[in-house]
């Protein structure tokens, strides 16, 4: 890599890796407390009276966002940041207590009957 | 792991549950179109990074060299009520981006293949992949302006799709439209969660 000159990091390809990773010091995978993300996994923030000081400005954006219940694709779309980052934040989060999610056993809903009639009324009632 | 993943007791906030429709096609067809014209907010771009080395590694440190790319999907939402929440997610439109397919389709309750009547063949791919995996669609012609009108049966016969799978023409624009496309995606799903039964 030393032959490179420093613009060799700038180039297309490194531009939008650099930064979000480096939000999450480089981790690619989340925490195991955050191993059931899905894009439409909901979470919602709880108040809590954890310290707040540890954390990352990107850390209390997503508790602000997630005063009201949101799906991983919009925290990631709102904070403007790749979802794998995001996933790896909401990890830290879910694990300290701070966002809670649907137990996993619970977040794959059965698609049956009800639940269709249920959308079915949903949609045409917009 | 510490526990505070929600069991929906009544004493805790209320954790929604959430559903999937996935709306696909070509590229340039009109999917982020129809998701806006239903979805209660503009709809949302979120980007995941690709890299060559994709899912092998746990950390990033020495692949600075490798390839990045981003995928982009679009996708809305609609409020069902407070306990269930609706997405709806465009395909990317690029034939490089199957596999972000499997995961869009897990869980989702139905689909939309949206086709354009001068490119009816940009739908094939949409087709044979709902097929193969059993997941409900139907297939929703949008009609641009100026576009040359087929017979449904013509438009059956050319995307080689049978009298079971829906054909509805729509306007992607137009919401009371896209709200039709997607009841009918959705009394589809029943009609074959029936036929299981």
């Amino acid at each position: 890599m030393s032959q490179h000159s420093a613009d060799w990091w700038y180039d297309e390809a490194a531009g939008p890796m650099v930064r979000p990773y480096a939000m999450v010091s480089g981790r690619t995978r989340p925490k195991p407390a955050g191993d059931e993300l899905t894009l439409t996994t909901q979470v919602r923030a709880i108040r809590t009276s954890s310290d707040h000081g540890s954390l990352l400005v990107e850390h209390l954006e997503i508790i602000k966002l997630c005063r009201k219940p949101l799906s991983v694709a919009e925290v990631a779309a709102y904070l403007n940041a790749p979802l794998v980052v995001v996933k790896v934040l909401l990890s830290d989060l879910i694990q300290r207590g701070d966002v809670i999610t649907r137990d996993p056993s619970r977040t794959a809903v059965p698609v049956d009957m009800n639940l269709l009639q249920k959308v079915l009324d949903g949609v045409r009632a917009i | 792991m510490v526990s505070v993943q929600s069991d929906q007791r009544s004493d805790e906030p209320l954790v929604p549950s959430s559903v999937k429709i996935v709306i696909a096609g070509g590229f340039g067809v009109g999917k982020t179109t129809m998701v806006g014209a239903v979805s209660e907010i503009t709809p949302l771009r979120t980007e995941e990074l690709l890299t060559e080395a994709g899912e092998e590694i746990d950390d990033l440190a020495g692949v600075e060299g490798k390839n990045t790319t981003t995928v982009a999907l679009d996708f809305g939402r609609i409020t069902i009520n407070p306990e269930l929440v609706l997405y709806l997610f465009g395909t990317p439109g690029q034939d490089r981006f199957w596999f972000m397919w499997d995961e869009l389709s897990v869980g989702s309750i139905g689909a939309v293949v949206l086709v354009d009547t001068r490119r009816l063949e940009a739908g094939f791919g949409a087709v044979d992949f709902f097929e193969r995996r059993h997941i409900p669609f139907v297939v929703a012609v949008n009609c641009f302006e100026g576009s040359h009108s087929y017979t449904t049966d013509e438009m059956r016969q050319a995307l080689d799709v049978s009298d079971t799978v829906p054909l509805v023409l729509c306007d992607a624009r137009d919401r009371e439209s896209c709200k039709a496309v997607l009841v009918r995606v959705i009394e589809h799903a029943m009609n074959k969660l029936d036929v299981m039964a």
